[in-house]
């Protein structure tokens, strides 16, 4: 009665609902068998494209330095219950993956892949000291993986290199998964409309 | 239903304006919502850009009206800098279609294809002016 209208207390039921199947991907990962094989996208030629698609890579490479320093910072913040910061500790797995093959793909074509901005920088930007309950960190987090999620999707039409499109794909509905699941989380709604990403 | 009240309230409000229009003869750009504006900002380009910071692109308080590429403390890109002038919703609206096409060799590379979501997001760009 009390919680009905509570939307964090309702967010966190539902993300020890989903806390089960975070559990189940989380023993996969631990078992060693992913469900799929890293990428193994290359770039060989230098070309004025290949520059475009260089320049692509950093922003996202930014975009996962924040994306990384915003999931260390809010999990050692002591706001995130059990359950949850297990849950966050995977998403921050794959955004550090993620770096790593951008970071690779940009040095093997020959680019100096961006370094991450200082924690007092991304604590600033990000507001992250607005942050006072768990509820307030998956709505966040959500707020993140969504426009990731879109700036991947969005920048497809952008690369050159059709490899590169399949990793951005690949990238792109990792955080739109990240984001399926903190979003009922935190209660959030779906839009009724298709395509929820572009 | 929201929706339905401000796509009828629009449409009226296009109809005078369309009316002032043929009367006055004065261009007017279609202003766009800048409630679902808000919406589509964080969901577009809440990755990269917010009102207040620098992250991946610059912050974007009194965009509207601003020199290009003059946010303090950015790492502009040579390409954008190249540019002159302020932005107006109608180079907004532009660079929204391309930015590479507007400054090739720019750091941004995301474009809004849709006129109404660029629309609408210039209006919330435009509803966050400088802080005084
Ligand atoms: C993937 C990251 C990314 C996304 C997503 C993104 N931008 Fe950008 N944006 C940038 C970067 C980086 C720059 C700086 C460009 C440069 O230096 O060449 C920029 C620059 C700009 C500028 C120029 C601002 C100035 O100070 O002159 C505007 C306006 C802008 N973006 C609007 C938007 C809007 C509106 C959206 C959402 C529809 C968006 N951007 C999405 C990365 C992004």
């Amino acid at each position: 009665m009390t919680d009905t209208f509570d939307p964090i207390s309702l967010g966190r039921r539902a993300l020890f609902r989903t806390g089960g199947m975070a559990a189940a991907g989380l023993g996969l990962a631990s078992l060693g068998a992913p469900l799929m094989a890293a990428p193994k996208h290359t770039m060989h030629k230098k070309s004025s494209a290949m520059e475009g698609d260089i320049g692509v890579l950093q922003g996202a490479l930014a975009l996962e330095h924040e994306g990384i320093a915003a999931y260390r910072i809010a999990g050692g913040s002591g706001l995130l219950s059990k359950g949850v910061l297990d849950v966050a500790l995977v998403f921050l797995g794959h955004h550090q993956g993620h770096r790593d093959s951008l970071a690779k793909l940009i040095s093997e074509a020959g680019g100096k892949p961006v370094e991450p901005k200082s924690d007092a920088e991304y604590i600033k930007a990000l507001n992250i000291a607005s942050l006072k309950s768990e509820g307030d960190v998956v709505k966040f987090a959500a707020g993140l993986e969504q426009g990731a999620a879109n700036a991947y999707v969005g920048q497809v039409a952008a690369l050159q290199d059709h490899q590169l499109a399949h990793l951005f794909a690949q990238l792109g509905t990792d955080e739109a998964v990240h984001w399926a699941i903190l979003n009922n989380a935190a209660g959030g709604s779906i839009a009724k409309a298709p395509y929820l990403f572009g | 239903m929201r929706r339905h009240v401000n796509a009828h309230a629009r449409t009226a409000i296009g109809a005078v304006l369309a009316t002032c229009l043929l009367v006055l003869a004065i261009p007017v750009q279609a202003a766009g919502d800048a409630a679902a504006g808000q919406a589509l900002y964080q969901a577009k380009c809440g990755g990269c850009h917010s009102l207040e910071a620098n992250r991946i692109g610059p912050a974007h308080r009194g965009v509207v009206g601003r020199k290009i590429a003059s946010a303090p403390g950015f790492a502009y890109s040579p390409a954008i800098r190249k540019l002159t002038g302020i932005w107006t919703t109608a180079r907004l609206d532009q660079w929204l279609q391309g930015p590479q096409k507007m400054a090739p060799g720019s750091k941004m590379y995301l474009n809004v294809p849709d006129q109404t979501q660029r629309a609408n997001i210039i209006a919330w760009l435009a509803a966050n002016p400088a802080k005084r």
